[in-house]
């Protein structure tokens, strides 16, 4: 308390105030250091919930795949090509499954880039106020709708169609359920990619306008590059729900595992196998149920992956305007 | 102001661009009224006034920025000579007016390419495919907005790489690139450090050669070092409009008069 700079209250006026008033002040100051301290004890409580959650979800999977692994050396694991662990020739090759996943994830992807990217320009650019304000809730609507009922969708409306075409195209087939999956997916790279866009400032549009650029130039030369990490990440963000979705593909595409990368056959995806065996009733333990944990930590890494990829999307073309 | 007759340039000059009972709206609100402004050609024209007095509202109506946001609308006209068209015509497109009228803003405003690419946007934009013809007006341009020696060995660099005041010289030589005709500058120095705006200063004045200028500034030495004529606007007028020295010396409002000596603004 040795300061030699003047103290702005010093004692002597302290002392003055009337003891009363001197307890008010500091059983108040206690009460909202109190309130203070509740407030970010709960609030780091609920921060830690879903650190907790996320922890005890990659120990439980790596707990039980190593069970498996115990009895699957991990070489067969990755280069069999079959997967049939309950039969009694038993094969555990997770490309069998891994080829579902990617074949779909890719037709969904050539289907929701496009489309999603197309339209977050159409909305970001050119659509006036009001088209805008009728289209956007359209759109969330679509990312709204169960999954279940794309799956239906896939099934029975779209590979009817696709056999018209092509009539040896069998019931269950990646192409539909990728298709579907692509629409499924359109608003969540739509409504990112136009965040992106539209964050782009708009002395960065005056400045192509200015030089006599069109509204397509202005959208195609200097916004879209200038959102680029923006639109990588919601590229990420869709392959990671492709990759992640379950009922399209287990209605659509079938619940056979099946080697191929040809989408006009039908295949079990990664996800879709686990909801067979989930579902199923094998006894816990056997190694038909500790599968599960091995495909699950397989899809986990994938996401991870590509979750990894787009953080250094993203601090690569970082936006610097 | 607006009742006596229409402020001209010196007897014998030539015009570049006029404006003639030019008023602005956004929605319901007149920015702009009723403005009578010759423009002369090779020449620096500078508007000065008080923030929100509508120079910048004035500068953006010649190259039509403006419609670029709803619920606006011109009236009177802005004729570009020689051949007179009137620019802010709902018939004329906006794009050849910007093709004719470049634009430097107050932010130094690179696009996120690099250094060559920023230059070359504005031949892009008008089809010219011409690698040798883009390289030699790239190196025009850099070379008449004095970068050319700076950013020679690197143009392949991105621009927001340069420093701020090479950055607006970059914007410079991108609104040189294309052969404007008239060049708008929106207080370009606005963001700048006192070494790089007497850098912009000197090039404006130089650039006058070339094309014709107009320059919206805050800064009145700055209006005073470039400009040959100024005008001062206050609230959507036009209040007086002369030969600069004459405004900075004698003017003949005293509302100029005193927003000049610092009484307001």
């Amino acid at each position: 308390m040795s300061s030699i700079l003047p103290l702005k209250h010093p004692p002597e006026t302290l002392a003055a105030t009337p003891a009363a008033l001197r307890q008010g002040w500091s059983s108040a100051k206690l009460r909202r250091r109190l309130a203070e301290h509740a407030i970010e004890t709960l609030l780091l409580l609920a921060a830690m919930v879903s650190v907790f959650t996320t922890a005890a979800i990659v120990a439980i999977l790596v707990w039980e795949s190593v069970v498996f692994f115990r009895s699957v050396p991990l070489l067969d694991f990755l280069t069999d090509t079959q997967w049939t662990p309950l039969f009694d020739d038993a094969h555990f090759g997770i490309l069998a499954l891994l080829s579902g996943t990617l074949t779909t994830t890719i037709v969904a992807l050539m289907v929701a880039v496009p489309l999603g990217t197309i339209l977050a320009i159409y909305l970001s650019e050119f659509a006036p106020f009001r088209v805008r304000e009728v289209a956007k809730p359209f759109l969330e609507l679509l990312g709204g709708i169960p999954t279940i009922v794309y799956g239906y969708f896939a099934l029975l409306f779209v590979t009817p169609v696709l056999q018209r075409i092509h009539p040896e195209l069998p019931g269950f087939n990646m192409l539909s359920a990728g298709l579907v999956m692509g629409i499924m997916i359109i608003p969540y790279v739509s409504s990112l990619s136009e965040d992106a866009m539209r964050a782009v400032p708009m002395h960065m549009r005056e400045a192509s306008y200015a030089m006599g650029a069109t509204r397509l130039q202005t959208a195609l030369f200097v916004v879209t590059p200038a959102a680029l990490s923006g639109l990588a990440s919601s590229y990420i963000l869709g392959i990671s729900r492709a990759v992640g979705e379950t009922m399209v593909v287990a209605i659509a595409a079938g619940m056979q595992p099946n080697f191929s990368f040809d989408p006009s056959e039908p295949a079990a995806t990664i996800t879709a196998y686990i909801v067979q065996v989930a579902l199923g009733d094998l006894p816990h333990g056997s190694i038909g149920y500790q599968t599960i944990f091995a495909a699950g930590l397989t899809l986990l890494l994938i996401t991870l992956v590509f979750n990894i990829i787009g953080h250094f999307l993203r601090k690569r073309f970082r936006e610097a305007y | 102001m607006n009742t006596q007759t229409p402020p001209t340039t010196k007897p014998g000059t030539e015009l570049k661009a006029q404006a003639k009972a030019l008023s602005f709206y956004y929605g319901s609100f007149q920015a702009l009224k009723n403005i009578d402004f010759p423009v002369e050609k090779n020449q620096v024209t500078a508007l000065i006034g008080p923030s929100g007095c509508g120079k910048s509202t004035f500068l953006r109506c010649f190259n039509r920025m403006h419609d670029l946001y709803p619920n606006m609308r011109y009236e009177g006209e802005i004729l570009l000579y020689p051949d007179g068209v009137n620019i802010v015509d709902r018939h004329v497109d906006p794009i050849e007016v910007r093709m004719r009228i470049s634009m430097v803003f107050q932010k130094p405003n690179p696009f996120p390419k690099s250094i060559y690419e920023n230059v070359a946007y504005g031949l892009r934009v008008r089809g010219v495919r011409n690698r040798s013809l883009i390289d030699e007006k790239v190196e025009e341009a850099l070379r008449a907005a004095a970068l050319w020696g700076e950013v020679r060995d690197r143009l392949d660099d991105l621009a927001f790489n340069l420093s701020g005041g090479q950055q607006q010289r970059l914007c410079i030589a991108r609104a040189l690139a294309t052969d404007p005709e008239i060049l708008l500058f929106d207080e370009p120095t606005s963001a700048l450090d006192p070494i790089a705006t007497a850098k912009i200063e000197e090039l404006v004045s130089e650039l006058k050669e070339k094309v014709t200028i107009l320059i919206v500034t805050h800064n009145m030495q700055q209006a005073a070092r470039v400009s040959a004529y100024t005008a001062f606007m206050y609230i959507g007028e036009l209040i007086e409009f002369d030969d600069t020295k004459r405004i900075f010396t004698n003017p003949s409002s005293k509302l100029t008069e005193e927003y000049i000596t610092g009484r307001f603004g």
